[in-house]
Formats: C-alpha cells, sequence, structure tokens
C-alpha cells in the first residue's frame, strides 16, 4: 500500500469534519474492500478515519414494525442476531453468506452499501425490502440510494449511521455464488410487502435493479412459473470472465424461481 | 504509529508504519512465524488469526486496527507440550500434506468450533469456505474437524 496516516474516530461529527477537511481520506469501517484494493494500489487515500467502534453507528434494535441495524454491525453480528433472525430470516440468510466466515467477522453493512459493489448482497435486501438508509443528515429511500456501478447518493462528507428494514409479510433471498470469490452471479430478494412485491437482482446488472416484469407476474400468481415467460434484458446484464449477460440472465431466472419456491 | 497488543497471551508496545498490515507485524516484528502470506488477496485464508475472539484474514487487517486487541495466533494454541484438540486431530486424521495452509485452518476450525460445537459436514465445509488448501482436496481436513469436535465435547463432559 501507499503510506497514508490513520486515525481512531472520536465521534461521528470528527469524521464527518475529517472528510469535509481533507478530500483525499476515507472512512474505514471492516477494510474488506477498500483494504485489498489500497494492497492492489487502486485506492491511496491520504489518511484513513477507522469509525469501526463508534457507538452511533452500532446498535440493532427493533422499532415497531422495523428493524434498525448501526452501519458498522458486522455481517456475522447481523446473521446471528436474535432480532433479525426473527422478524426478517432472509436477511440474516442474506449476511449469514456473505463471503465468508472471516469477512462476515470484519465487513460491516454500511461498508457494504456506501460501496456499492455490483456483486455484493446487501443492496438486494435494501432494493427488495424498501429499506431506508439513515445518514448523518438525512434519510433515503434505498430506491434513491443505490445509483450505479460503485455510486450511491451520498455526498462525499456523508457518513451512513443506519439502515431501517420495515418487516416484510415474507421475503427470501437465492443467491448463485462465484465459486472462488462468494460474490452474486446473480442474487435475488425476493419479498411480499404491504406496498407490494418486490423482487431486486444484485451481481447480474451494473448494479441492483428491480426485475419489475417477475413483480407484475408474481402479483397475478404466486408461483416460479408465473416467471417463466417474464422477459429479462440480457443486453442490460454484465459479460466478464466468470460469464455472459445470457448466462446471467439465465442465473437471475433460477435464483428468482428458487427464493420463490422457499416461500410457497 | 504506537500500539499496544495482547498476542497469544502477552501484552506489548510496538510501532509501526500506519499501513503495517498484522500478518507482517505478526511475522517480521514478532518472529511468530507460523501465520503464513498465500494469496495477499484475502481469499485463501492462509493468514487467519483470531482477533478478539474471532477468526479474520490477518492480511487483510492493519496492525493499528488491532491496536487494544487480543490475538491468538497459531503457536498460541497449545499448552506447552500439549496440543489443542484440533491440532491433534489434524495429525490424526492426516489433515495436512505441505502444511501451508494449515495454521489458517487450524485457526479458522477452532472458531467454526466454538459456534458449532457438533457440526455437521456441510457446516465444516461452510466453515471453512475462507480458506483454501491446494495438496488435500479438503476429505481430511473435514474429517480431522469432526475428530476436534468429538474431542473437546468429550473433554467437555469430563471436566462437567
Amino acid at each position: 500500500m501507499y503510506p497514508f496516516t490513520y486515525e481512531r474516530a472520536s465521534s461521528l461529527q470528527h469524521s464527518v469534519q475529517g472528510l469535509r477537511s481533507d478530500p483525499e481520506a476515507k472512512l474505514l469501517a471492516g477494510g474488506m474492500t477498500l483494504l485489498p484494493t489500497m494492497k492492489m494500489r487502486l485506492a491511496a487515500p491520504s489518511r484513513l478515519i477507522d469509525i469501526a467502534r463508534l457507538a452511533d453507528l452500532r446498535g440493532i434494535t427493533r422499532e415497531g414494525n422495523t428493524i434498525v441495524i448501526g452501519a458498522a454491525q458486522r455481517h456475522g453480528e447481523v446473521a446471528a442476531d436474535p432480532t433479525v433472525r426473527a422478524a426478517i430470516p432472509a436477511l440474516a440468510e442474506l449476511a449469514g453468506h456473505i463471503g465468508d466466515p472471516q469477512v462476515r467477522a470484519r465487513g460491516t453493512l454500511g461498508g457494504s452499501i456506501a460501496n456499492n459493489d455490483p456483486a455484493a448482497d446487501y443492496p438486494a435486501a435494501l432494493l427488495g425490502l424498501d429499506a431506508t438508509v439513515i445518514t448523518d443528515r438525512r434519510s433515503i429511500a434505498a430506491a434513491d440510494f443505490f445509483l450505479g456501478l460503485f455510486t450511491t447518493a451520498l455526498e462525499p462528507d456523508e457518513i451512513i449511521r443506519a439502515v431501517r428494514f420495515a418487516l416484510p409479510r415474507r421475503a427470501a433471498y437465492a443467491k448463485f455464488a462465484q465459486a472462488a470469490s462468494g460474490y452474486a452471479m446473480a442474487g435475488v430478494m425476493v419479498a411480499q410487502l404491504d406496498a407490494g412485491i418486490r423482487v431486486a437482482v444484485t451481481g447480474a446488472g451494473p448494479g441492483v435493479f428491480r426485475w419489475r416484469e417477475a413483480e407484475a407476474a408474481l402479483a397475478g400468481k404466486w408461483s416460479s412459473d408465473a416467471i417463466a415467460g417474464c422477459a429479462l434484458d440480457a443486453g442490460a446484464l454484465n459479460t466478464d470472465l466468470h460469464g455472459s449477460a445470457a448466462y446471467r440472465a439465465q442465473l437471475v431466472r433460477v435464483m428468482a424461481a428458487q427464493a420463490i419456491d422457499r416461500l410457497s | 504509529m504506537n500500539l499496544e497488543l495482547t498476542v497469544n497471551g502477552k501484552t506489548q508496545s510496538m510501532q509501526c508504519e500506519d499501513r503495517t498490515l498484522l500478518v507482517d507485524l505478526l511475522r517480521e516484528q514478532i518472529g511468530l512465524t507460523g501465520t503464513h502470506v498465500g494469496c495477499d488477496t484475502s481469499q485463501c485464508g492462509c493468514c487467519t488469526v483470531h482477533l478478539d475472539g474471532q477468526a479474520v484474514k490477518s492480511c487483510t487487517v492493519l496492525a493499528a486496527q488491532a491496536d487494544g486487541s487480543s490475538i491468538t495466533t497459531i503457536e498460541g494454541l497449545a499448552h506447552g507440550d500439549a496440543l489443542h484438540p484440533v491440532q491433534q486431530a489434524f495429525s490424526a486424521c492426516h489433515g495436512l500434506q505441505c502444511g501451508y495452509c494449515t495454521p489458517g485452518m487450524i485457526m479458522a476450525s477452532t472458531d467454526l468450533l466454538r459456534r458449532h460445537p457438533d457440526p455437521t459436514d456441510e457446516q465444516i465445509r461452510e466453515g471453512l469456505a475462507g480458506n483454501l488448501c491446494r495438496c488435500t482436496g479438503y476429505v481430511n481436513i473435514v474429517a480431522a474437524v469432526k475428530q476436534a469436535a468429538s474431542l473437546m465435547r468429550a473433554a467437555g463432559s469430563q471436566s462437567a
């Protein structure tokens, strides 16, 4: 890595100030994406502000019909948390299949969504469950948060504090993981919300998206064969060394069907 | 920067660069070379140690992040000449060939067994998803973890 200065954040406001005063500074939480990127010299921040221990970013609480998860909660903690497992088991399961056990001991919810890797799992959960991202200065609906490849609605000095998830009636997540990295080649969160049906797809395109044709079909009939004829534009999906867009389109169909069948 | 960490029960103050990785601090400054660097891309798990009781990839942790924390490496598992049951089982079940992945496998396995004291084969395989082995094909590694689980449960019930 190129040299940099490391500091432990003393408070959320201090961290915002740090970002504001140095445009080359970056936040460090789990480091499971940032540190490998820096080791490959693809990123060279001047300063890392370690926010992993900030109490403001920690905690998992049930608030009425929602769960609020702190941005610095580790994936393993979310997966094992009794409140999450009882209220949104699909979310706990999704968190429990991110990366591998060592990665889940360190990686965080906030870090994952702020990075918005096209193959990350959490974006499918947030978009599929109509979640709200709570930052140090505002709340942002998931639909407005994920803007594209590694891009979010966050301002340069804005820090995610927590994510609020409304409890779905039912939800399931099915992922086809790339064998070496564990990232989603297609990950589908299917949910029945009070507001309607959601089919959120990650891993297959340049960013998480809702498969609206499938949502409409499922509103008519909740069954995996209801989506068999649904259009899915392979032209909009990724081709890379792991697979073609056409292959990814097929994976999306299969994973969506698996998730639907789990709730049937 | 200045740090204080407890490694295998011994608290020590050290100095290193802010960019020093935990694996490099352990290997090069403290001389604990049982922890290995295999891939440097956070995939292989040869670098696995326990940080505050949890298995982590020390090649993807800054030493600075571990300031104030407690670390256990492979060297810290045995009690004098008494091997840890996981070490015994890896030996008895031939769970290694070249041995390069083995310290990481053992550190990941001990954490796995803390969370799942009576694991199924599937739980073992998923629990070791962060550790790659190029020699064994994993069969004897899974057998070793199964045997270790059984040894540890037996020891637990004896001391109860």
